[in-house]
């Protein structure tokens, strides 16, 4: 954790919120980006969402990344947005690539549905307690997950 | 079939309609699934990926600069805007100046998509309740735009005329005056197609009161853009967190806090007046200088330099067959396009080719109110809503 990014508000303000939710933290080109332990992440969403000086009442983006073959594989990366104080946050969370899954965040913000579902259809990592969880993009019969690293970009698979 | 809707026991009488992929109304290929109960939409699902394409693989094989011509047919009726959004980020994560003439074109054009977006969707969102001529009237004027954009880059719609630390080209002669004869007659034009629908009491019937969202469901769904300043939100990235200088331009964020069909209808034409004002103050207050940052590693020399300058042949070999090499680290840039918000998320390795190149589409996020504001009206309505949330499935899909 960069000295920059450890006396940041939002991560100090998180810290004393719920002691242990920041893993890590970084800010690069002005933009801070926050790790929090996979089991943590409800309630870290709900915080940055409900307390007032955060309030992260909206959710620009989902989407996850594939560090094959480096292990923790996955991380799934939540772009944050709060129109009151007009700041943004990067939530991340790793994830092991061996049967990859992450508490969904529907239950806190509701317009998690389809970006959930996208990446569940392009990288198959599972998010628990989604209403819906089907392929988005890809037909049903699909096989395989092509933003995934080792999915080729050529050729036969 | 992928996405259907499961029968309610006790319910027999309803009836599953599959409305879509190829309808005229839907803008493109979406498919709902509506559970009906007599005209009454009870249920309402949609169905996307029609139109999937694989750019976010794409972006991971090709060098920035190749990129940019894809971020083109995402939304394919704003792709300056999306060009704007790549570019952006790239130019974050490579943490590079601009020049300001560049910087003012790349809001005088944006500004022009906005504007040529917005009439595609007016044209259609008429035709799509029955006001047949205001669609007519709105491809004449956005042809006049096209035939700028063609000026410009060569092409009407593809344009990736923006690029990675700067312009694809200097504007050519008589790019000004063209522009300036546009905006000058555009407002007129306006207030004929308000002529046509605002007060046309068939339009209000049609729309007011339709497809309601309120503000706190609006946020809680990631909508964004016109259709969440429909209800009452002030915001828009433009003034909230400024880029390619639009902090300099003096201009409102035109709301309504009904949050129906109507008011998302008058914040849009009301963009458009808006646009033209930042679009006149660009041309009045345009800088004199270069198009292109300076920075020899990244951006194409001059033809004509290669011709007597080795370090420039070299550059420009290198730049095309290797591409260059931004430092390792990730960037969100957005950006207010005809839509909303658009990202993009940017993660470098440091490779010439992006680790990770995400677009958040802001229709992708603003469909999903859509079967929100259906549930509980007429199947008639249904068409007058995918209208009023100006969805482009082809960034929805990418």
């Amino acid at each position: 954790m960069n000295p920059e990014a450890q006396s940041n508000p939002v991560v100090q303000r998180l810290q004393t919120l719920s002691p242990g939710a920041v893993e890590e933290a970084q800010i690069f080109r002005g933009e801070l980006t926050l790790w929090t332990p996979p089991a943590r992440l409800r309630s870290v969403a709900e915080a940055l969402r409900d307390d007032p000086e955060f309030s992260f009442k909206y959710l620009s983006d989902l989407t996850a990344l594939d560090h094959y073959p480096l292990e923790p594989r996955f991380e799934t990366v939540y772009h944050l947005y709060s129109i009151e104080h007009r700041g943004r946050v990067r939530l991340k969370v790793r994830l092991s690539g061996d049967n990859p899954c992450v508490d969904s965040v529907v239950p806190v913000w509701p317009g998690a549905i389809a970006f959930e579902r996208e990446v569940f259809d392009l990288f198959g990592i599972q998010f628990s307690g989604h209403p819906y969880l089907i392929r988005i993009l890809l037909p049903d019969d699909w096989a395989g997950h092509p933003l995934r690293k080792d999915y080729p970009t050529e050729g036969y698979r | 079939m992928p996405v259907t809707l499961e029968r309610v026991p006790g319910q027999e009488e309803r009836v599953i309609l599959s409305m879509g992929p190829q309808h005229p109304s839907t803008h493109g290929v979406l498919r709902l699934v509506l559970e009906l109960d007599g005209e009454t939409v009870v249920r309402a699902v949609y169905d996307i990926g029609y139109l999937h394409t694989g750019f976010e693989k794409s972006f991971e094989r090709l060098t920035y600069s190749q990129d940019i011509t894809l971020t083109d047919r995402m939304d394919y009726l704003a792709p300056l805007s999306n060009n704007l959004g790549f570019c952006l980020a790239t130019e974050k994560l490579l943490d590079l100046e601009i020049p300001p003439k560049a910087q003012f074109i790349r809001v005088l054009l944006t500004e022009l998509t906005r504007i040529q977006s917005h009439l595609v969707w007016l044209g259609t969102h008429a035709i799509d309740i029955g006001a047949m001529s205001v669609f007519l009237y709105c491809f004449r004027e956005r042809e006049d735009i096209l035939r700028i954009f063609e000026m410009v880059s060569g092409q009407r719609m593809m344009t990736s005329y923006f690029r990675i630390g700067g312009l694809a080209l200097e504007p050519p002669l008589g790019f000004a005056e063209r522009v300036d004869k546009f905006i000058k007659k555009f407002p007129a034009k306006i207030d004929e197609y308000e002529g046509l629908l605002t007060r046309n009491p068939i339009w209000m019937v049609r729309t007011q009161g339709v497809g309601a969202i309120a503000a706190d469901d609006a946020v809680a769904y990631g909508v964004s853009g016109p259709s969440l300043r429909g209800s009452g939100v002030k915001w828009d990235i433009r003034k909230a967190q400024p880029y390619s200088s639009y902090d300099k331009f003096n201009f409102d964020i035109p709301t309504r806090t009904e949050g129906d069909v109507y008011a998302r209808y008058l914040v849009r034409l009301a963009e458009m007046r808006e646009s033209v004002k930042i679009v006149r103050q660009a041309l009045d207050g345009m800088p004199e200088g270069p198009i292109r940052a300076n920075a020899p590693h990244i951006v194409l020399p001059e033809r004509e330099s290669m011709k007597t300058s080795i370090e420039a042949l070299i550059y420009h070999f290198k730049i095309v067959t290797e591409g260059f090499h931004p430092p390792i680290g990730e960037v969100y840039q957005s950006i207010e396009s005809p839509r909303g918000e658009l990202g993009v998320y940017m993660v470098s390795d440091g490779s010439p080719r992006p680790f990770r190149c995400h677009v958040r589409a802001p229709s992708f996020a603003n469909l999903q109110a859509l079967p929100k504001i259906i549930e509980g009206r007429l199947i008639a309505d249904v068409v007058a809503c995918i209208g009023s949330i100006d969805v482009v499935l082809g960034e929805i899909d990418r």
